[in-house]
Protein backbone atom coordinates (compact mmCIF):
# COMPACT_ATOMS: atom_id res chain seq x y z
CA UNK A 1 0.00 0.00 0.00
CA UNK A 2 1.62 3.36 -0.84
CA UNK A 3 1.49 5.40 2.21
CA UNK A 4 -0.38 7.75 0.71
CA UNK A 5 -3.32 6.16 0.81
CA UNK A 6 -2.82 5.32 4.48
CA UNK A 7 -4.47 7.49 6.35
CA UNK A 8 -3.48 6.69 9.89
CA UNK A 9 -0.24 6.92 8.50
CA UNK A 10 -1.09 10.45 7.17
CA UNK A 11 -2.52 11.41 10.51
CA UNK A 12 0.64 10.43 11.82
CA UNK A 13 2.50 12.46 9.36
CA UNK A 14 0.19 15.43 10.28
CA UNK A 15 0.79 14.98 14.38
CA UNK A 16 4.51 14.79 13.19
CA UNK A 17 4.22 17.92 11.23
CA UNK A 18 2.90 19.67 13.89
CA UNK A 19 4.89 18.54 16.73
CA UNK A 20 7.89 19.75 14.54
CA UNK A 21 6.89 23.08 13.92
CA UNK A 22 5.84 23.85 17.86
CA UNK A 23 9.04 22.60 19.21
CA UNK A 24 10.90 24.45 16.73
CA UNK A 25 8.80 27.65 17.03
CA UNK A 26 7.73 27.43 20.70
CA UNK A 27 8.50 31.37 20.99
CA UNK A 28 5.94 31.95 18.54
CA UNK A 29 3.17 29.32 19.70
CA UNK A 30 3.54 30.04 23.37
CA UNK A 31 0.59 31.99 24.63
CA UNK A 32 2.95 33.06 27.52
CA UNK A 33 5.99 32.51 28.95
CA UNK A 34 6.61 28.96 30.53
CA UNK A 35 8.48 30.34 33.51
CA UNK A 36 6.28 33.14 34.55
CA UNK A 37 5.10 33.00 37.91
CA UNK A 38 1.57 33.82 39.26
CA UNK A 39 1.12 32.26 42.70
CA UNK A 40 -2.51 33.22 44.07
CA UNK A 41 -3.26 31.34 40.61
CA UNK A 42 -2.02 27.93 41.32
CA UNK A 43 -3.56 24.69 40.47
CA UNK A 44 -6.56 27.21 38.61
CA UNK A 45 -8.22 24.93 35.90
CA UNK A 46 -8.65 25.72 32.38
CA UNK A 47 -9.73 29.27 31.04
CA UNK A 48 -9.87 31.69 28.55
CA UNK A 49 -6.03 33.34 29.36
CA UNK A 50 -4.75 29.43 30.35
CA UNK A 51 -6.33 27.21 28.04
CA UNK A 52 -4.85 24.19 29.54
CA UNK A 53 -5.03 25.81 33.06
CA UNK A 54 -2.41 26.55 35.44
CA UNK A 55 -0.14 24.69 37.34
CA UNK A 56 0.65 24.44 40.88
CA UNK A 57 2.79 27.88 40.71
CA UNK A 58 0.36 29.22 38.32
CA UNK A 59 2.51 28.61 35.09
CA UNK A 60 0.70 28.45 32.03
CA UNK A 61 0.73 24.65 31.06
CA UNK A 62 -0.20 25.09 27.55
CA UNK A 63 3.09 27.21 27.26
CA UNK A 64 5.18 24.99 29.18
CA UNK A 65 3.61 21.86 27.23
CA UNK A 66 4.94 23.93 24.08
CA UNK A 67 8.56 24.41 25.74
CA UNK A 68 8.53 21.16 26.71
CA UNK A 69 8.13 19.30 23.17
CA UNK A 70 11.77 20.76 22.42
CA UNK A 71 13.00 18.40 25.00
CA UNK A 72 11.09 15.32 23.63
CA UNK A 73 12.43 16.18 19.78
CA UNK A 74 15.14 16.61 20.81
CA UNK A 75 15.82 13.40 22.77
CA UNK A 76 13.49 11.58 19.67
CA UNK A 77 16.38 12.86 16.85
CA UNK A 78 19.35 12.78 19.43
CA UNK A 79 19.00 9.54 20.58
CA UNK A 80 17.89 7.73 17.23
CA UNK A 81 20.60 9.53 15.04
CA UNK A 82 23.15 8.58 17.40
CA UNK A 83 21.95 5.15 18.30
CA UNK A 84 21.46 4.81 14.59
CA UNK A 85 24.76 5.65 13.42
CA UNK A 86 26.57 3.07 16.76
CA UNK A 87 24.22 0.73 15.36
CA UNK A 88 25.09 0.90 11.74
CA UNK A 89 28.51 0.19 12.59
CA UNK A 90 29.02 -1.97 14.70
CA UNK A 91 25.79 -3.90 13.08
CA UNK A 92 27.79 -3.88 9.55
CA UNK A 93 31.14 -4.63 11.02
CA UNK A 94 29.70 -7.98 12.71
CA UNK A 95 27.26 -8.74 9.98
CA UNK A 96 30.06 -8.05 6.74
CA UNK A 97 33.23 -9.99 8.47
CA UNK A 98 31.62 -12.74 10.60
CA UNK A 99 33.73 -14.68 12.13
CA UNK A 100 35.08 -14.27 16.01
CA UNK A 101 34.24 -10.54 15.95
CA UNK A 102 30.97 -11.62 14.92
CA UNK A 103 30.27 -13.59 17.84
CA UNK A 104 32.03 -11.51 20.24
CA UNK A 105 29.82 -8.75 19.33
CA UNK A 106 26.51 -10.53 19.40
CA UNK A 107 27.51 -11.73 22.66
CA UNK A 108 28.19 -8.06 23.85
CA UNK A 109 24.48 -7.43 22.26
CA UNK A 110 23.15 -10.47 24.04
CA UNK A 111 24.18 -9.04 27.32
CA UNK A 112 22.33 -5.35 26.53
CA UNK A 113 19.07 -6.85 25.78
CA UNK A 114 19.28 -9.11 29.17
CA UNK A 115 18.29 -5.77 30.63
CA UNK A 116 14.44 -5.53 29.90
CA UNK A 117 12.65 -2.32 29.19
CA UNK A 118 13.95 0.64 30.22
CA UNK A 119 15.80 -1.26 33.01
CA UNK A 120 19.25 0.07 32.18
CA UNK A 121 18.82 3.30 31.45
CA UNK A 122 16.95 3.71 35.17
CA UNK A 123 19.79 2.22 36.28
CA UNK A 124 22.19 4.52 34.26
CA UNK A 125 20.38 7.59 35.05
CA UNK A 126 20.20 6.44 38.56
CA UNK A 127 24.24 6.68 38.89
CA UNK A 128 24.95 9.38 36.84
CA UNK A 129 22.55 11.56 38.60
CA UNK A 130 19.41 13.14 37.24
CA UNK A 131 20.10 15.42 33.65
CA UNK A 132 18.99 15.84 30.26
CA UNK A 133 22.42 14.77 29.23
CA UNK A 134 22.60 11.89 31.15
CA UNK A 135 18.86 10.77 29.98
CA UNK A 136 20.82 10.90 26.55
CA UNK A 137 23.82 8.47 27.36
CA UNK A 138 21.42 6.02 29.12
CA UNK A 139 19.11 6.09 26.05
CA UNK A 140 21.71 5.78 23.57
CA UNK A 141 23.75 3.23 25.23
CA UNK A 142 20.72 1.20 25.35
CA UNK A 143 19.38 1.87 21.80
CA UNK A 144 22.02 0.72 19.40
CA UNK A 145 21.30 -2.60 20.54
CA UNK A 146 18.27 -3.10 18.41
CA UNK A 147 19.55 -0.95 15.06
CA UNK A 148 23.08 -3.19 15.27
CA UNK A 149 21.12 -6.85 15.62
CA UNK A 150 18.87 -5.50 12.52
CA UNK A 151 21.51 -4.56 10.15
CA UNK A 152 23.61 -7.31 10.87
CA UNK A 153 20.76 -9.76 9.98
CA UNK A 154 20.01 -7.94 7.01
CA UNK A 155 23.42 -7.99 5.73
CA UNK A 156 24.02 -11.25 6.48
CA UNK A 157 20.91 -12.09 4.44
CA UNK A 158 22.52 -10.35 1.17
CA UNK A 159 26.34 -10.79 1.69
CA UNK A 160 26.36 -13.37 -0.99
CA UNK A 161 23.85 -12.52 -3.08
CA UNK A 162 25.15 -11.92 -6.61
CA UNK A 163 25.02 -8.35 -6.93
CA UNK A 164 27.77 -8.07 -3.41
CA UNK A 165 29.80 -11.06 -5.40
CA UNK A 166 30.00 -8.78 -8.35
CA UNK A 167 31.11 -5.58 -6.62
CA UNK A 168 33.50 -8.18 -4.67
CA UNK A 169 35.04 -9.39 -7.90
CA UNK A 170 35.25 -5.91 -9.42
CA UNK A 171 37.50 -5.29 -6.47
CA UNK A 172 36.06 -2.79 -4.45
CA UNK A 173 36.34 -2.31 -0.69
CA UNK A 174 34.54 -3.67 1.90
CA UNK A 175 33.77 0.32 2.96
CA UNK A 176 32.68 0.80 -0.97
CA UNK A 177 30.48 -2.24 -0.74
CA UNK A 178 28.46 -2.05 2.39
CA UNK A 179 27.99 2.01 1.58
CA UNK A 180 27.76 1.88 -2.30
CA UNK A 181 25.69 -1.94 -2.74
CA UNK A 182 24.52 -3.54 1.12
CA UNK A 183 23.23 -0.28 3.28
CA UNK A 184 21.25 1.05 -0.06
CA UNK A 185 19.73 -2.27 -0.13
CA UNK A 186 18.79 -2.88 3.53
CA UNK A 187 17.34 0.77 4.88
CA UNK A 188 13.37 -0.12 4.74
CA UNK A 189 13.41 -2.21 7.78
CA UNK A 190 15.96 0.32 9.67
CA UNK A 191 13.77 3.41 8.92
CA UNK A 192 10.57 1.36 10.15
CA UNK A 193 12.69 0.63 13.09
CA UNK A 194 13.99 4.03 13.69
CA UNK A 195 10.22 5.65 13.27
CA UNK A 196 9.60 3.32 16.34
CA UNK A 197 12.78 3.86 17.75
CA UNK A 198 11.65 7.75 17.75
CA UNK A 199 8.83 7.27 19.60
CA UNK A 200 10.13 4.99 22.47
CA UNK A 201 13.11 7.76 23.02
CA UNK A 202 9.80 9.67 24.12
CA UNK A 203 8.49 7.82 26.23
CA UNK A 204 11.48 6.63 27.73
CA UNK A 205 12.54 10.26 28.37
CA UNK A 206 9.08 11.04 29.58
CA UNK A 207 9.77 7.89 31.89
CA UNK A 208 12.06 8.50 33.00
CA UNK A 209 11.36 12.55 34.15
CA UNK A 210 8.26 10.98 35.66
CA UNK A 211 10.67 8.77 37.48
CA UNK A 212 13.01 12.04 38.80
CA UNK A 213 15.57 11.04 37.04
CA UNK A 214 15.53 12.84 33.65
CA UNK A 215 14.68 16.81 33.02
CA UNK A 216 15.05 18.73 35.94
CA UNK A 217 12.96 21.89 37.52
CA UNK A 218 12.32 24.70 35.93
CA UNK A 219 13.13 23.48 32.51
CA UNK A 220 9.68 21.89 31.29
CA UNK A 221 9.15 18.49 30.21
CA UNK A 222 6.11 16.37 29.57
CA UNK A 223 7.50 13.46 31.92
CA UNK A 224 8.17 15.96 34.52
CA UNK A 225 5.16 17.79 34.41
CA UNK A 226 3.29 14.20 34.22
CA UNK A 227 5.23 13.80 37.91
CA UNK A 228 4.24 17.08 39.41
CA UNK A 229 0.54 16.88 37.90
CA UNK A 230 0.23 13.46 40.25
CA UNK A 231 0.45 14.97 43.47
CA UNK A 232 -2.56 17.20 42.69
CA UNK A 233 -4.45 14.45 40.67
CA UNK A 234 -7.35 14.97 42.76
CA UNK A 235 -7.07 18.76 43.25
CA UNK A 236 -6.24 19.88 39.48
CA UNK A 237 -6.72 16.98 37.21
CA UNK A 238 -5.65 19.05 34.05
CA UNK A 239 -2.04 19.27 35.56
CA UNK A 240 -2.09 15.09 34.33
CA UNK A 241 -4.52 15.14 31.28
CA UNK A 242 -3.40 17.81 28.68
CA UNK A 243 0.52 16.40 28.75
CA UNK A 244 -0.62 12.65 28.77
CA UNK A 245 -2.57 13.67 26.06
CA UNK A 246 0.54 14.82 24.21
CA UNK A 247 2.82 12.46 24.67
CA UNK A 248 0.33 9.96 23.53
CA UNK A 249 -0.75 11.96 20.54
CA UNK A 250 3.02 12.25 19.53
CA UNK A 251 3.65 8.67 20.21
CA UNK A 252 0.80 7.22 18.45
CA UNK A 253 1.31 9.65 15.64
CA UNK A 254 4.66 8.07 15.12
CA UNK A 255 3.63 4.55 15.65
CA UNK A 256 0.83 5.20 12.48
CA UNK A 257 4.35 6.59 10.60
CA UNK A 258 5.99 3.48 11.27
CA UNK A 259 3.44 0.97 10.68
CA UNK A 260 2.72 2.64 7.52
CA UNK A 261 6.42 2.59 6.08
CA UNK A 262 6.49 -1.25 7.14
CA UNK A 263 3.19 -1.98 4.76
CA UNK A 264 4.70 0.73 1.84
CA UNK A 265 8.39 -0.57 2.54
CA UNK A 266 7.01 -3.96 2.67
CA UNK A 267 9.16 -4.69 5.09
CA UNK A 268 8.21 -8.85 6.98
CA UNK A 269 6.37 -8.23 9.43
CA UNK A 270 8.86 -9.61 12.54
CA UNK A 271 7.31 -11.96 14.92
CA UNK B 1 17.03 -31.00 21.06
CA UNK B 2 19.35 -31.68 22.73
CA UNK B 3 22.26 -30.04 21.08
CA UNK B 4 20.16 -27.06 21.05
CA UNK B 5 19.16 -27.48 25.03
CA UNK B 6 23.37 -27.62 25.22
CA UNK B 7 23.99 -24.32 23.27
CA UNK B 8 21.16 -22.60 25.19
CA UNK B 9 22.83 -23.04 28.19
CA UNK B 10 26.13 -22.65 26.90
CA UNK B 11 25.59 -18.89 25.51
CA UNK B 12 23.55 -18.48 28.72
CA UNK B 13 27.34 -18.20 30.74
CA UNK B 14 28.14 -14.95 28.79
CA UNK B 15 25.12 -13.26 28.67
CA UNK B 16 24.91 -13.62 32.88
CA UNK B 17 28.64 -13.19 33.21
CA UNK B 18 28.16 -10.10 31.07
CA UNK B 19 25.47 -9.11 33.14
CA UNK B 20 27.14 -9.01 35.93
CA UNK B 21 29.87 -7.33 35.09
CA UNK B 22 27.75 -4.39 34.06
CA UNK B 23 26.23 -4.41 37.38
CA UNK B 24 29.32 -4.20 38.92
CA UNK B 25 30.46 -1.59 36.91
CA UNK B 26 27.18 0.86 38.12
CA UNK B 27 28.80 1.69 41.02
CA UNK B 28 31.87 3.26 39.67
CA UNK B 29 29.54 5.23 37.05
CA UNK B 30 28.95 7.14 39.81
CA UNK B 31 30.30 11.02 39.20
CA UNK B 32 33.19 11.82 41.89
CA UNK B 33 33.55 9.55 44.92
CA UNK B 34 30.49 7.24 45.70
CA UNK B 35 30.66 6.95 49.54
CA UNK B 36 30.63 11.16 49.38
CA UNK B 37 27.01 10.41 47.31
CA UNK B 38 25.79 7.59 49.31
CA UNK B 39 26.60 8.87 52.79
CA UNK B 40 25.89 12.63 51.81
CA UNK B 41 28.91 15.15 52.07
CA UNK B 42 28.39 15.95 55.68
CA UNK B 43 29.05 12.00 57.09
CA UNK B 44 31.77 11.89 59.21
CA UNK B 45 34.84 10.34 57.94
CA UNK B 46 35.15 7.83 59.96
CA UNK B 47 32.00 6.28 58.57
CA UNK B 48 33.06 7.29 55.40
CA UNK B 49 35.86 5.00 55.94
CA UNK B 50 33.64 1.98 57.31
CA UNK B 51 31.46 2.10 54.06
CA UNK B 52 34.67 2.15 52.01
CA UNK B 53 35.98 -0.68 53.34
CA UNK B 54 32.56 -2.71 53.86
CA UNK B 55 32.63 -1.90 49.47
CA UNK B 56 36.01 -2.83 49.23
CA UNK B 57 36.38 0.48 47.51
CA UNK B 58 39.52 0.89 48.93
CA UNK B 59 41.18 -1.82 46.77
CA UNK B 60 42.18 -2.20 43.35
CA UNK B 61 39.48 -2.76 40.55
CA UNK B 62 40.19 -5.98 39.98
CA UNK B 63 39.91 -7.27 43.33
CA UNK B 64 37.13 -5.42 44.06
CA UNK B 65 35.33 -7.39 41.07
CA UNK B 66 36.32 -10.60 42.78
CA UNK B 67 34.98 -9.53 46.35
CA UNK B 68 31.82 -8.71 44.07
CA UNK B 69 31.45 -12.27 42.17
CA UNK B 70 32.84 -14.21 45.00
CA UNK B 71 30.04 -12.64 47.19
CA UNK B 72 27.11 -12.82 44.31
CA UNK B 73 28.56 -17.22 44.48
CA UNK B 74 27.40 -17.01 48.01
CA UNK B 75 24.30 -16.16 47.34
CA UNK B 76 25.30 -12.68 49.27
CA UNK B 77 24.30 -9.09 46.90
CA UNK B 78 25.23 -6.95 50.01
CA UNK B 79 23.86 -5.39 52.41
CA UNK B 80 21.18 -1.76 52.01
CA UNK B 81 22.77 1.34 53.31
CA UNK B 82 18.99 2.10 54.95
CA UNK B 83 17.95 -0.94 56.61
CA UNK B 84 21.69 -2.46 56.90
CA UNK B 85 19.27 -5.55 56.20
CA UNK B 86 20.93 -8.35 53.25
CA UNK B 87 19.67 -7.09 49.92
CA UNK B 88 18.47 -10.12 48.88
CA UNK B 89 16.06 -10.82 51.90
CA UNK B 90 14.81 -7.73 51.15
CA UNK B 91 14.33 -8.32 47.11
CA UNK B 92 13.10 -11.68 48.11
CA UNK B 93 10.86 -10.32 50.59
CA UNK B 94 9.29 -8.02 47.78
CA UNK B 95 9.22 -10.06 45.24
CA UNK B 96 6.28 -12.54 45.04
CA UNK B 97 4.04 -8.96 44.99
CA UNK B 98 5.52 -8.22 41.47
CA UNK B 99 4.83 -11.91 40.40
CA UNK B 100 1.95 -11.57 41.40
CA UNK B 101 0.73 -8.67 39.71
CA UNK B 102 3.16 -9.44 36.48
CA UNK B 103 0.30 -12.51 36.36
CA UNK B 104 -2.64 -10.18 37.11
CA UNK B 105 -1.51 -8.39 34.14
CA UNK B 106 -0.60 -11.03 32.32
CA UNK B 107 -3.96 -12.53 32.73
CA UNK B 108 -6.30 -9.20 32.01
CA UNK B 109 -4.05 -8.96 28.86
CA UNK B 110 -4.82 -12.28 27.55
CA UNK B 111 -8.39 -11.66 28.58
CA UNK B 112 -8.57 -8.80 26.15
CA UNK B 113 -6.24 -10.07 23.13
CA UNK B 114 -7.38 -13.11 22.87
CA UNK B 115 -11.01 -12.40 21.79
CA UNK B 116 -9.42 -9.41 19.76
CA UNK B 117 -7.56 -11.18 17.77
CA UNK B 118 -9.28 -14.00 16.51
CA UNK B 119 -12.06 -12.03 15.79
CA UNK B 120 -10.44 -9.26 13.34
CA UNK B 121 -8.45 -12.29 11.67
CA UNK B 122 -11.29 -14.10 11.38
CA UNK B 123 -13.01 -11.16 10.30
CA UNK B 124 -10.36 -9.39 8.41
CA UNK B 125 -11.13 -5.79 7.11
CA UNK B 126 -14.65 -5.71 9.16
CA UNK B 127 -15.64 -3.02 11.53
CA UNK B 128 -14.55 -5.12 14.21
CA UNK B 129 -10.94 -5.69 12.90
CA UNK B 130 -10.76 -2.59 12.42
CA UNK B 131 -11.59 -1.05 15.58
CA UNK B 132 -9.31 -3.73 17.67
CA UNK B 133 -6.14 -3.15 15.01
CA UNK B 134 -6.88 1.15 16.26
CA UNK B 135 -6.91 -0.49 19.97
CA UNK B 136 -3.72 -2.28 19.45
CA UNK B 137 -1.37 1.27 18.25
CA UNK B 138 -3.13 2.92 21.02
CA UNK B 139 -2.94 0.53 23.32
CA UNK B 140 1.37 0.61 22.75
CA UNK B 141 0.99 4.29 22.70
CA UNK B 142 -0.49 4.67 25.98
CA UNK B 143 2.40 5.13 28.47
CA UNK B 144 1.61 3.36 31.77
CA UNK B 145 2.65 6.80 33.71
CA UNK B 146 -0.11 8.11 32.20
CA UNK B 147 -2.49 5.50 32.24
CA UNK B 148 -2.12 4.97 35.54
CA UNK B 149 -3.36 8.10 37.13
CA UNK B 150 -6.00 8.63 34.51
CA UNK B 151 -7.42 4.96 35.84
CA UNK B 152 -7.12 6.30 39.30
CA UNK B 153 -9.07 9.61 38.41
CA UNK B 154 -11.55 7.56 36.35
CA UNK B 155 -12.42 4.81 38.97
CA UNK B 156 -11.22 6.27 42.00
CA UNK B 157 -11.81 9.25 42.26
CA UNK B 158 -15.36 9.67 40.09
CA UNK B 159 -16.82 6.88 40.17
CA UNK B 160 -15.50 5.80 43.85
CA UNK B 161 -15.19 2.05 42.67
CA UNK B 162 -11.66 0.85 42.84
CA UNK B 163 -8.90 1.62 45.89
CA UNK B 164 -6.09 4.03 45.09
CA UNK B 165 -3.23 2.26 45.51
CA UNK B 166 -1.87 -0.23 48.36
CA UNK B 167 -2.43 -3.52 48.30
CA UNK B 168 -4.79 -5.56 50.56
CA UNK B 169 -7.33 -7.10 48.60
CA UNK B 170 -7.99 -8.64 45.10
CA UNK B 171 -9.77 -5.29 44.05
CA UNK B 172 -6.25 -3.65 44.82
CA UNK B 173 -5.11 -5.71 41.40
CA UNK B 174 -7.42 -4.19 38.94
CA UNK B 175 -6.04 -0.83 38.36
CA UNK B 176 -2.61 -1.48 38.18
CA UNK B 177 -3.19 -4.45 36.79
CA UNK B 178 -4.75 -2.65 33.69
CA UNK B 179 -2.20 -0.14 33.77
CA UNK B 180 0.60 -2.57 33.20
CA UNK B 181 -1.39 -5.05 31.14
CA UNK B 182 -2.46 -2.70 28.59
CA UNK B 183 0.17 -1.99 26.64
CA UNK B 184 0.82 -5.68 26.65
CA UNK B 185 -3.05 -6.72 25.62
CA UNK B 186 -1.82 -4.27 22.32
CA UNK B 187 1.09 -6.11 21.48
CA UNK B 188 -0.96 -9.60 21.89
CA UNK B 189 -3.53 -8.83 20.02
CA UNK B 190 -1.78 -7.59 16.68
CA UNK B 191 0.14 -10.64 17.37
CA UNK B 192 -2.67 -12.93 17.42
CA UNK B 193 -4.43 -11.65 14.57
CA UNK B 194 -1.28 -11.22 12.10
CA UNK B 195 -0.22 -15.63 13.34
CA UNK B 196 -4.23 -16.34 12.81
CA UNK B 197 -3.72 -14.53 9.11
CA UNK B 198 -0.73 -16.72 8.18
CA UNK B 199 -2.63 -20.07 9.69
CA UNK B 200 -5.79 -19.78 7.66
CA UNK B 201 -3.62 -19.71 4.24
CA UNK B 202 -2.29 -22.95 5.21
CA UNK B 203 -3.22 -26.16 3.27
CA UNK B 204 -3.80 -27.98 5.67
CA UNK B 205 -6.77 -25.81 6.78
CA UNK B 206 -8.06 -25.92 3.12
CA UNK B 207 -8.43 -29.84 3.73
CA UNK B 208 -10.08 -29.57 6.89
CA UNK B 209 -12.38 -27.06 5.06
CA UNK B 210 -12.78 -29.29 1.94
CA UNK B 211 -13.33 -32.76 3.84
CA UNK B 212 -16.32 -31.02 5.15
CA UNK B 213 -15.43 -30.33 8.70
CA UNK B 214 -17.75 -28.10 10.60
CA UNK B 215 -16.69 -23.81 10.48
CA UNK B 216 -16.39 -24.04 14.07
CA UNK B 217 -13.85 -27.65 14.19
CA UNK B 218 -11.64 -25.66 11.30
CA UNK B 219 -11.14 -22.79 13.29
CA UNK B 220 -10.84 -24.30 17.18
CA UNK B 221 -8.63 -27.47 16.19
CA UNK B 222 -6.39 -26.73 12.55
CA UNK B 223 -6.12 -23.07 12.92
CA UNK B 224 -6.22 -22.03 16.37
CA UNK B 225 -3.89 -24.52 17.98
CA UNK B 226 -1.43 -24.09 15.06
CA UNK B 227 -1.87 -19.70 15.63
CA UNK B 228 -1.26 -19.96 18.83
CA UNK B 229 2.33 -21.72 18.95
CA UNK B 230 3.91 -18.31 18.26
CA UNK B 231 2.31 -16.70 20.93
CA UNK B 232 3.55 -18.42 23.68
CA UNK B 233 6.95 -17.29 22.68
CA UNK B 234 5.60 -13.37 22.33
CA UNK B 235 3.79 -13.96 26.20
CA UNK B 236 6.96 -15.55 27.76
CA UNK B 237 9.08 -12.72 26.11
CA UNK B 238 6.28 -9.79 27.53
CA UNK B 239 6.18 -11.27 30.68
CA UNK B 240 10.01 -10.48 31.52
CA UNK B 241 9.14 -7.01 29.87
CA UNK B 242 5.88 -6.98 32.74
CA UNK B 243 9.15 -7.10 35.18
CA UNK B 244 10.64 -3.52 33.80
CA UNK B 245 6.98 -2.19 33.68
CA UNK B 246 6.75 -2.84 36.95
CA UNK B 247 8.61 -0.20 38.08
CA UNK B 248 6.47 2.59 37.02
CA UNK B 249 3.46 0.74 37.69
CA UNK B 250 4.33 -0.47 41.00
CA UNK B 251 5.79 3.32 42.15
CA UNK B 252 2.21 5.01 40.98
CA UNK B 253 -0.05 2.90 42.64
CA UNK B 254 2.50 2.38 46.11
CA UNK B 255 2.35 -1.59 44.98
CA UNK B 256 4.94 -3.36 47.45
CA UNK B 257 6.80 -4.84 44.74
CA UNK B 258 10.65 -4.73 43.46
CA UNK B 259 9.88 -2.42 40.91
CA UNK B 260 9.22 0.48 44.01
CA UNK B 261 12.33 -0.86 45.66
CA UNK B 262 14.36 -0.27 42.69
CA UNK B 263 13.04 3.40 42.86
CA UNK B 264 13.09 4.08 46.29
CA UNK B 265 16.74 2.76 46.27
CA UNK B 266 17.54 4.97 44.02
CA UNK B 267 15.83 7.97 45.75
CA UNK B 268 17.68 7.48 48.97
CA UNK B 269 21.22 6.90 46.86
CA UNK B 270 21.07 2.98 48.52
CA UNK B 271 23.08 1.76 45.59
CA UNK B 272 24.07 -2.03 47.06
CA UNK B 273 20.16 -2.09 46.71
CA UNK B 274 19.92 -0.61 43.18
CA UNK B 275 22.61 -2.90 41.93
CA UNK B 276 21.07 -6.09 43.86
CA UNK B 277 17.31 -5.00 42.11
CA UNK B 278 18.62 -4.33 38.98
CA UNK B 279 20.67 -7.78 39.13
CA UNK B 280 17.76 -9.56 40.42
CA UNK B 281 15.00 -8.13 37.87
CA UNK B 282 17.57 -8.78 34.58
CA UNK B 283 18.59 -12.36 35.54
CA UNK B 284 14.71 -13.46 36.33
CA UNK B 285 14.23 -11.68 32.49
CA UNK B 286 17.33 -13.56 30.84
CA UNK B 287 15.84 -17.12 32.90
CA UNK B 288 12.38 -16.59 31.39
CA UNK B 289 13.63 -16.09 27.87
CA UNK B 290 15.47 -18.99 28.22
CA UNK B 291 12.35 -20.83 29.24
CA UNK B 292 10.68 -19.62 26.81
CA UNK B 293 12.28 -20.47 24.04
CA UNK B 294 12.56 -24.06 25.52
CA UNK B 295 9.24 -24.54 25.98
CA UNK B 296 8.91 -23.45 21.93
CA UNK B 297 10.91 -25.77 20.62
CA UNK B 298 9.32 -28.40 23.07
CA UNK B 299 5.56 -27.85 21.96
CA UNK B 300 6.21 -27.52 18.51
CA UNK B 301 7.99 -30.33 16.58
CA UNK B 302 8.51 -28.61 13.85
CA UNK B 303 11.06 -26.21 14.96
CA UNK B 304 14.58 -27.43 13.98
CA UNK B 305 17.34 -25.35 15.55
CA UNK B 306 20.35 -26.11 13.87
CA UNK B 307 22.56 -23.04 14.82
Amino acid sequence: MRLSNNKPALFGLFVLVAFFLVALFAEFFAPADPSEIHLEEGLNGPSAHHLFGQDKLGRDILSRMVYGSRISLLVGITVVSISLMTGLLIGSVAGYFGGLLDEAIMRVVDVFLAFPGILLAIAITAVLGPSLRNVLIALCLMGWVGYARIIRGQILSVRELEYVQAARANGASPVRILSRHILPNIMAPVIVEATFGMAGAIIAEAGLSFLGLGVQPPTPSWGSMLAEGRQFLLLAPHLTTFPGLAIMLTVLGLNFIGDGLRDALDVRQQP
Amino acid sequence: MRSYLARRLLLLIPVIFGVITLVFFLIHLIPGDPVDIMLGETASSSDKETLRKQLHLDEPLGAQYLHFLNRLGHGDLGRSLHSNRPVLSTILKRYPNTLELAFFAMLIALLIALPLGIFSALKQHSAVDTGSMFFALLGVSLPNFWLGPLLILLFSVELNLLPVSGKEGILDFILPGITLGLGMSAILTRMIRSSLLEVKQKEYVLCARAKGLAEYRVVMKHTLRNALIPVVTIVGLQFGGLLAGSIITETIFSWPGIGRLTVQAISARDYPLVQGCVLFISLTYVLINLGTDLLYAFIDPRIQYQK
